[in-house]
């Protein structure tokens, strides 16, 4: 079936280079001895512990409990012992260690007791929970809480499916579309029911038929009121606020959620772990993870949530030169050296770097302002000018430039001739400003004590001062009436 | 600091390229021009292209940058080649490099160097040697009087006495002296003009050869996304409109717009000059107000003002209004409405 | 005859233009002072009295009034500055000697094993940042404190030291790219 798509501005076409990932069948990643869960693994607020060190854990048992609403609640993803909870090295580009709940694994693998939901009966504030307590976030690496995108105001006409994977060499929703189609049909199923949307559009971009075929097959089976729309191969075209453009013509600020204008969006990961929630009661504790790159062996893995990075490149066999990681696509992910830190829920595919896949990036020159950024950027800003802003430091002025509604997807500095490393230079001043709200308001509140304390000073002098008159009226009187007396002490001005 | 931050890919593009090209865009022009005056043009080229490199290296050396990475970007080399081809081809050697140094050392490093500077350096230096020269600048020689390419060194290089009889002024310029002194009158536009044709047919003297050649450039230069149509587009859009609305209205007076897009340096002042990203507008609406402004500015100067041609100040005066332009014409934000209100 | 006409028109011109100015100064007058509010809003509200003005707002009266210079503010540092300048039509002034050095926040930390509760330091803190009662150990809330150090003179045990609040994966910001100049460049590189 055709449809209208919408074209959203700019984007770019880098060479794909996922054949090579998207060959073989998911694997199963062989389990850890030892897991790092960091406790903060989604958007919001990080769950709070509920298990000690020391204590056994069953695979499933809850060990970190949501007590906001932005917020998931984290599981054991084997069974094992709590060996240690506090701080380990995460992957982010500070370095810094964040806290984590480490497991020793038992090796047996035992879940705790499984139960299915019985959604159809229940209200959907209860599914909402209960996806809440199964830990279940955006896996395609905005790693948002699922539950806190549904039941919104406004009512959802479109249900829009994200498997577009636009970023290079990430083949991980291709894998599971092809593999898996029917389990995320159903989950499409329970969405759309729980969204009430009048639509359901699954977005595929044109580079994966076979991904297509399968989706359109499980569809025949279940309803034939789904669509699967073909996208023209663009990145970003996966980006949320350019996928819902090109499908429904709707535009979303950054500062807009789309539920607000009638649409949800979930990743195909996400409505498959959804499934995989509410048919089988399994929380979220394993996650495929495209491994490619400079390896021999390019693969798409089911890992368990926590297993070290490094541990799960060796698997795929890196090449003798290589010299870091990247987490995340090429265009938007980390680069980070060869690293033991934990896979996430938001890591969806660990690049092999290499001098010869990935050449440093030129020394940077001067702006000449050819506008090549603009031309490509999706979000119709002027890179250049937020980068002239952001190098003088003048981040007001890149603000007013609509800094804020940049997404980071990286076009701008793959096309830049300069070789800027604009989205960096972005970064910094969105950090900086960011910085500069938080003291902003630090400033207001210590404003306001100050004064309140000047205030007080002044209430106290003025009670100090009324208390003095009134004990040398009191005197006085006194005095009068009877001279012989002494004055009487002065009373107590607190009731 | 070798940056962490994402993309780790990019397209193989770098501004020493997008130079190349503009170069290689020029090249046929150079061609053409050069068999229609003489090899004095490539002469010409080669000191300005020798001049701009030294400057370039002195001022990157008292700047302190490294000297081999920026003078590989080859941006002088462009400044220097449109210089050598704005200047008459016969001019002394000391003028083009008089006119190199005001390009690269005052319009270039003083304003900070490539990407700072507010003002078109070629078209700087064509200014500043035009009020300061206004003769030797006005020198063109007479076509079809070609030169032994020795001879033609000699003058350049100032061996041999600059003979008036070589020099002649430019059709542009034949018909400015002709309105100043009101011998123009009804039909005598096209008289002198056909006394100019001795190798083109519209334009004057073959100058339409070189300008097509030019155009060709141009087009070169669209396709591989060097720059963008609105520029150019604009620029010829809008002096092919203002010169057929005086030529309708007196076509004894004015000349018909073929003549003025296809003479002087309109040509190259639309795909050349206009479109340098440097100086000029960057937002899509900006650079057609830019290209507008150019293209209506040169013909007011070459046609009622007292320079033969006047792409040059047209430019600079819209090089002035850039960054105003830029400032009122800023390009809606994807998911924001065109006034501004998020929608 | 020419010359007396001139001079005329250009006396008519100033008289007429100088009338405008004068009734747009009466119509469009200003009420108040606002201009205080406003730089008080660009001050960072330590109160840490470095600029010797007890406190933000006297600063800000005496920036608004001319009085003071805008470049005395350490906390607000260059940022600051700019901001004043831009403000107040001013032009930007480097830093004044006694602000040169860098703003980094640092927060107060009282050693609970030495405090002895005499509330001094309770009095000295502008913001009430400070907990505490007299005879009881006294601490800082961490959120509040501005680091404006004014506690730390009163401590008769000196118990008080600060400490820049340690950074986590939340707070961390992307750091400055270099630039291309020179130093930046590293040599192999400036060959490629």
């Amino acid at each position: 079936m055709m449809r209208t798509l919408f074209s959203f501005p700019g984007g770019v076409k880098p060479d794909p280079n996922k054949e090579a990932s998207a060959r073989a069948f998911i694997a199963s990643a062989p389990l850890p001895e030892r897991l790092v869960l960091p406790l903060k693994q989604s958007a919001g607020v990080a769950p709070l512990p509920c298990v000690r060190v020391g204590e056994r854990v069953k695979k499933g048992q809850i060990i970190a409990v949501a007590e906001a609403w932005i917020s998931v609640s984290l599981h054991a993803p084997t069974s094992g012992k709590v060996t240690d909870i506090g701080a380990h090295p995460l992957a982010h580009p500070s370095g810094l260690p964040a806290p984590a709940i480490v497991i020793e694994a038992d090796g047996e693998d035992a879940w705790r007791e499984r139960q299915p939901l019985d959604w159809q009966g229940l209200a959907p504030r209860e599914v909402q929970c209960y996806l809440q307590q199964s830990g279940v976030v955006g896996l395609g690496g905005a790693v948002f809480p699922s539950h806190a995108k549904l039941g919104g105001d406004t009512p959802t006409e479109e249900l829009i499916i994200n498997g577009a994977e636009c970023e290079p060499y990430i083949t991980c929703d291709d894998r599971l579309m092809r593999e898996r189609a029917d389990e995320i049909i159903s989950g499409v199923a329970l969405l759309r029911d729980l969204t009430g949307a009048r639509q359901c559009l699954i977005a595929v971009e044109n580079n994966k038929p076979e991904a297509i075929r399968a989706l359109r097959g499980a569809i025949g089976k279940h309803r034939e009121d789904f669509v699967v729309v073909t996208l023209p191969a663009r990145y970003p075209a996966g980006s949320l606020r350019q996928l819902i453009y090109a499908l429904t013509g709707k535009h979303a600020p950054v500062n807009v959620l789309p539920a607000a204008l009638g649409v949800q969006c979930f990743n195909v990961a996400t409505v498959h772990s959804i499934w995989r929630a509410v048919a089988h009661g399994e929380p979220v504790v394993r996650r495929v993870v495209t491994v490619s790159g400079n390896v021999r062996a390019p693969k798409n893995w089911e890992a368990p949530i926590g297993m070290s990075m490094n541990a799960l490149l060796q698997l795929s066999e890196p090449l003798d030169d290589t010299d870091g990681l990247i987490v995340g696509g090429p265009m938007m992910g980390l680069s980070l050296p060869l690293t033991n830190a934990p896979i996430t829920k938001g890591s969806n595919c660990l690049i092999a770097r290499s001098p010869r896949l990935f050449p440093p990036r030129p020394p940077e020159s001067p702006c000449i302002r050819c506008t090549a950024c603009a031309q490509a950027c999706p979000q119709g800003l002027q890179p250049f000018e937020l980068y002239w802003w952001s190098r003088a430091r003048n981040f007001d002025r890149a603000a007013e430039h609509a800094l804020a509604e940049c997404i980071e997807c990286g076009c701008c500095a793959y096309v830049c001739p300069a070789a800027i490393p604009l989205v960096h230079y972005f970064r910094f001043a969105k950090g900086e400003l960011a910085a500069a709200a938080r003291e902003r308001q630090m400033a207001d509140g210590a404003r306001d004590r100050f004064e309140f304390r000047q205030f007080r000073a002044e209430r106290e002098k003025a009670e100090k001062q009324a208390k003095t008159a009134a004990a040398k009226q009191a005197a006085v009187m006194s005095a009068a009436a009877a001279p012989s007396e002494k004055p009487a002490p002065t009373p107590p001005s607190e009731p | 600091m070798p940056t962490p931050s994402s993309p780790h890919l990019r397209e193989a593009n770098s501004i020493s390229r997008i130079m190349r090209l503009v170069c290689a865009a020029l090249f046929p022009g150079i061609v053409v021009y050069s068999a229609l005056i003489g090899p004095a043009v490539l002469a010409q080229i080669v000191l300005a292209s020798v001049a701009a490199l030294f400057f370039e290296a002195v001022m990157l050396k008292l700047r302190a940058m490294p000297i081999r990475r920026f003078l590989g970007d080859y941006s002088a080399l462009v400044t220097a080649w449109l210089i050598a081809l704005t200047f008459p081809p016969l001019s002394p050697w000391w003028l083009t490099v008089t006119g190199v140094f005001f390009a690269i050392v005052v319009a270039k490093h003083l304003y900070g160097g490539l990407g700072q500077n507010p003002f078109n350096p070629a078209m700087i230096a064509f200014a500043a040697c035009i009020i300061a020269f206004p003769a030797l600048m006005s020198e063109w020689p007479a076509q079809g009087l070609m030169l032994p390419f020795e001879q033609q060194l000699e003058i350049i290089f100032g061996f041999a006495p600059r003979i008036d009889a070589l020099t002649a002024a430019t059709p542009l310029d034949v018909i400015k002296t002709a309105l100043k002194n009101n011998a123009l009158r009804a039909g005598n536009i096209q008289e002198l003009l056909m006394s100019q044709n001795l190798y083109g047919t519209f334009a004057g003297r073959g100058w339409e050869w070189v300008t097509m050649t030019y155009l060709c450039g141009g087009a070169f230069l669209l396709a591989m996304g060097v720059i963008t149509w609105h520029v150019p587009f604009a620029f010829i859009t809008s002096m092919a409109a203002i010169s057929a609305l005086c030529w309708l209205f007196d076509p004894g007076r004015f000349s018909d717009p073929l003549f003025h897009l296809f003479s002087g340096g309109a040509m190259l002042g639309a795909f050349f000059i206009a479109t340098d990203p440097v100086s000029g507008c960057a937002t899509p609406r900006g650079r057609l107000i830019f290209g507008v402004g150019a293209g209506i500015l040169a013909y007011l100067i070459r046609v009622f003002g007292v320079f033969p041609d006047g792409i040059a100040f047209a430019v600079l005066i819209m090089n002035i209004c850039a960054p105003l332009i830029d400032r009122y014409t800023q390009p809606t934000v994807f998911g924001r409405r065109a006034n501004g209100r998020r929608s | 005859m020419d010359i007396l006409t001139a001079i005329a028109v250009m006396a008519l011109g100033a008289l007429l233009l100088g009338a405008a100015l004068g009734c747009a100064a009466v119509r469009f007058r200003v009420e108040g002072n606002p201009v205080t509010d406003k730089v008080n809003a660009i001050l960072p509200q330590t109160q840490c009295g470095q600029c010797g003005f007890p406190g933000c707002r006297p600063y800000a009266e005496a920036v608004a009034k001319g009085e003071a210079e805008i470049n005395l503010c350490p906390p607000g540092g260059e940022e600051g500055m700019r901001k004043l300048a831009e403000l107040l039509g001013r032009d930007c002034v480097p830093l004044a000697e006694t602000v040169k050095r860098a703003p980094k926040r640092e927060i107060a930390i009282i050693d609970e094993n030495r405090c002895i509760g005499c509330t001094l330091c309770i009095q000295a803190c502008p913001v009430d940042a400070i907990v505490g009662a007299a005879r009881q150990m006294h601490t800082v809330v961490e959120a509040l404190c501005t680091g404006c150090e004014l506690c730390r003179p009163p401590c008769p045990v000196e118990c008080i030291e600060f400490r820049p609040l340690p950074e986590t994966p939340e707070t961390w910001r992307w750091p400055e790219v270099g630039f291309w100049k020179k130093e930046d460049v590293k040599p192999e590189m400036a060959a490629a």
